[in-house]
């Protein structure tokens, strides 16, 4: 997918899927009940009349019930540990009325699945459950259709349970799926308004399951892009500049020759090794000597702040009420402040992978991406391959976090493959991962807050630079108010793109920070502050919510006891994060120690996954809130590894508690990605409240307190 | 220079020529075309590749192919006996401590070893044996609490 379509998707809210385009898969089904459907903005009713002008059949997943009884679901989605795997057996089995190990996933193969535009803004959930539940509703209906015939009774009398459909009077009359299957092929669509079954009728849908890949994963069997073997098969090795935007002056690749089978591979300014072995293959690439002219510096990770502000010109008007001036009249205090956060990599621990085979003009790749439909395009682009000639194959990935939306270590593999026809395994080394991931943009924003007599807030100024509006929707009751961006193309010095829930864990840290001195400098308890300033419901009974779990008690910063609030919006889920820290006052060391975290993700469809997800999004949160950070001179990335990107250690990890407002009669929100960006600010609150430091800069380093404590 | 050497891989003697400079992670993964062993960093920082060498966590992409010989090595593939899993793994599978997957070999090697070790650790033990293994997708807590249930299901009892 081209980046600045990734950009433009990722950075504004999610709040509907993207269109898919269309393939011609019916005739290559085989037999059994296919209900095919969209995963899309259109609701359940229009999934009825979903077909395009031309009449083409228009969806982008099926499922089907096979001649065996068993039932299929195929999707353009990935599992890269964000649990769908199992989240979509669930309320298939759920709607069916079998049990989830009757059910087979069928991922990310673009030659299988229909397409999908990628594995992101924790849309699966959201739009795929309801229409995977209407969908199932279907084939349901058709099974009983079928029963209603082979039984010889009216349908209304029949009704599915455990993998068959019985006469509701006569429970011993019933026939299995298998049999109602057996030599059909019936396709449908959803063909009304589906009878969902009621929360209360749930078996399966809210009840803790047991991942469905768990076995796999614990005993090394499950299958990453670089567990694929191949016969005569080579790992690669890439010559990198030394900084992003150098310039290949001359390379001398004479040293080779003392490598037994190590092949170099060049075209222009791409230069590899190929070997049997993945450390000879690195050793042969040293050999390679290659001059390079390095652009000039123009900031680093200590002047990017300056630069940014400086060269981040283009600015646009996200969000404005009432009147600047007149909020400023009304307040009696003004709270004007500059918060800034670092460039920060999705370090997922799996490196960007792909193997790629060329044969008879195919490209087969196993690739670690997000987007295998998307990096099936950019391959066909870059290539001039017919788009049917590139096969991305389903394979586990290990940690995507928008990190593996882009496709560049396929393309490589790919090119690899062909120069040389043989398969090619290029698996980017930590170094290597450092320096081509697309990193969280770094980004500066300034606010300025008004607040009167009464403890109500009259203004809110908000100007984001580089982080963009996600989440960002004022949610707090401010009559004068206006955000925002600021960006430019091109302006940093390495890639940047989409970190879990994107810009939004930097601009609420930034949001959440003022409005805690906002309710210090006016002298109210944090939570109450907010609760008294709140536009939304749903935001308000999720506070409400963390503030009763967590047994909050009000007092004024900086009370000692080191608890700090945050609140955030992301992917249509309200989160409340409450955390208490513990600060050394002669490091300045930060500890965390206990985090509640409330969300309103609407009906939550596993509540065992999203506690798995929310746990996960606060403790890699920490990461950033905290330790991490990219440091450069420009182009040239001096972060290679994990000995100094510090991301979060089990001693960091505190006890964390999740809770939910559980509404099943709601459309289930997002999981993956919410939780993650209130961590920030209920960190640097929670500082505050410890030791009085307050620190404008993520990450909240030991020294920055210590710094901010002493001044 | 290339050289064989003997050891025991998974329960089974095996003889191997391995290269004197090539790293016990890369024949693990190609030589013996045993994948569940990931390589993470290269430089021992992140814990993916950890396997057992005479029942002592072993970081393989630090480790020379010819220091095992003559030992012990025990990969993620090998912690199961006659088709039970160690308690460790299924303890993994009950606590669901993993998400993407792709460092759990190395946490449940790790665990494996630090339990072999010590039958019954303190949470604190845990967090400090397990402090140089990285979790990208946040599974800390749950890992910590499979490890206190697998050391409690074994009952002080070995099974390497």
């Amino acid at each position: 997918m081209k980046e600045d379509k990734i950009t433009e998707l990722y950075f504004q809210n999610v709040d509907r899927p993207i269109a898919p385009d269309r393939r011609d898969f019916l005739k290559k089904l085989g037999g059994g009940i296919i209900i095919i459907f969209t995963i899309g903005e259109t609701g359940i009713l229009k999934q009825c009349t979903a077909e395009k002008e031309n009449g083409e059949e228009d969806f982008n997943a099926y499922l089907r019930v096979k001649e065996d009884g068993r039932i299929d679901c195929y999707t353009g989605k990935i599992e890269m540990g964000q649990g769908v795997i199992t989240s979509i057996p669930q309320v298939l089995a759920e709607e069916l009325e079998v049990s989830m190990d009757q059910i087979d996933m069928v991922m990310g193969d673009t030659e299988l699945c229909p397409y999908d535009a990628g594995t992101w803004g924790s849309m699966t959930t959201r739009f795929f459950d309801p229409v995977l539940r209407a969908a199932a509703v279907e084939a349901r209906m058709a099974l009983i259709e079928l029963a209603a015939e082979h039984l010889k009774v009216k349908k209304e009398e029949l009704m599915a349970s455990n993998g068959e459909v019985v006469v509701s009077g006569d429970t011993q009359k019933k026939v299995d799926y298998a049999t109602l299957t057996q030599g059909k092929k019936i396709v449908r669509k959803i063909s009304g308004e589906p009878k969902l079954k009621g929360p209360d009728e749930f078996k399966i849908i809210g009840k803790p399951v047991i991942s469905i890949d768990a076995e796999a994963k614990v005993t090394g069997s499950a299958e990453y892009a670089g567990d694929i073997r191949l016969p005569g098969m080579k790992y690669a090795r890439i010559k990198r500049p030394p900084a992003h935007g150098a310039k290949l002056l001359n390379m001398d690749g004479s040293g080779l020759a003392d490598i037994e089978g190590a092949e170099l591979i060049q075209e222009e300014d791409f230069i590899a090794v190929l070997h049997d072995d993945f450390e000879k293959a690195g050793q042969a690439l040293a050999r390679v000597k290659a001059e390079w002219e390095v652009p000039e510096s123009k900031a680093d990770d200590k002047t990017i702040f300056s630069y940014i502000k400086e060269t981040a010109t283009e600015s646009e008007i996200f969000e404005e009420g009432g009147d600047l001036a007149s909020g400023r009249a009304q307040a009696e205090i003004i709270v004007d402040e500059e918060y800034h956060d670092g460039y920060k990599s999705h370090a997922t621990i799996e490196t960007h992978t792909a193997t790629a085979e060329f044969k008879d003009g195919k490209l087969t790749m196993w690739a670690s991406s997000q987007t295998p439909f998307g990096t099936r395009e950019a391959l066909s682009e870059t290539f001039n391959l017919p788009l049917e000639n590139v096969h991305l194959k389903q394979i586990f990935i290990g940690g995507g976090f928008g990190g593996k939306i882009y496709n560049q270590q396929a393309i490589e593999a790919a090119r690899l493959a062909i120069l040389s026809n043989k398969p090619i395994q290029l698996i980017w080394t930590r170094n290597e991962e450092f320096m081509y991931d697309m990193m969280r943009p770094a980004a500066v924003m300034k606010a300025t807050s008004g607040v009167d007599k009464n403890g109500k807030m009259t203004l809110w100024e908000f100007d984001i630079y580089c982080a963009g509006p996600r989440g960002c929707n004022l949610f707090y009751e401010v009559p004068n108010n206006r955000t925002r961006t600021f960006d430019k193309a091109g302006l940093h010095p390495f890639g940047t793109g989409a970190w879990r829930a994107p810009g939004n864990n930097t601009t609420t840290f930034a949001r959440e920070s003022q409005i805690d001195i906002t309710a210090h400098k006016a002298g109210i308890d944090p939570v109450e502050f907010r609760l008294n300033n709140m536009k939304e419901p749903r935001m308000k009974r999720t506070l409400e919510l963390a503030a009763e779990t967590f047994g909050w008690e009000p007092g004024v910063a900086p009370s000692g006891r080191g608890f700090g609030v945050s609140l955030g919006f992301d992917a249509g889920t309200y989160i409340a994060l409450i955390a208490q820290v513990e600060v050394d006052r002669s490091t300045g060391k930060v500890q965390p120690v206990r985090i509640v975290c409330a969300q309103d993700m609407g009906q939550v469809v596993n509540p065992h996954g999203a506690d798995v997800q929310a746990e996960g999004c606060i403790t890699m949160g920490l990461g950033y809130a905290l330790s991490e950070d990219v440091e450069f001179d420009w182009g040239d990335v001096k972060t290679t590894n994990f000995d100094t990107y510090e991301i979060t250690r089990f001693a960091v990890t505190p006890k964390i508690e999740c809770v939910y407002i559980d509404d099943m009669t709601a459309a289930p929100e997002g999981g993956g990605e919410p939780a993650i960006v209130v961590v920030g600010g209920a960190i640097a609150n929670a500082v505050f409240d410890a030791c009085g430091a307050r620190v404008f800069q993520m990450p909240i380093t030991a020294e920055r307190v210590l710094a901010a404590m002493t001044s | 220079m290339k050289k064989t050497i003997q050891f025991t891989f998974n329960n089974k003697p095996t003889n191997l020529e391995v290269e004197e400079d090539q790293s016990l992670l890369w024949v693990i993964r190609s030589s013996l075309n045993m994948t569940g062993t990931k390589y993470g960093c290269g430089f021992g920082h992140c814990g993916s590749c950890i396997v057992l060498v005479d029942n002592e966590p072993t970081r393989s992409c630090l480790t020379m192919a010819d220091f095992v010989d003559g030992k012990n090595v025990v990969t993620i593939e090998g912690l199961a006996r006659n088709g039970e899993l160690h308690p460790v793994q299924k303890a993994f599978i009950k606590h669901d401590a993993l998400q993407c997957g792709f460092c759990t070999p190395g946490m449940i090697v790790n665990a494996a070893g630090l339990l072999h070790r010590n039958p019954e650790p303190t949470r604190q033990e845990i967090i400090d044996g397990m402090h140089e293994n990285l979790c990208r997708c946040g599974s800390y807590m749950r890992i910590i609490e499979a490890i206190e249930s697998a050391a409690k299901e074994m009952e002080g009892g070995k099974w390497l």
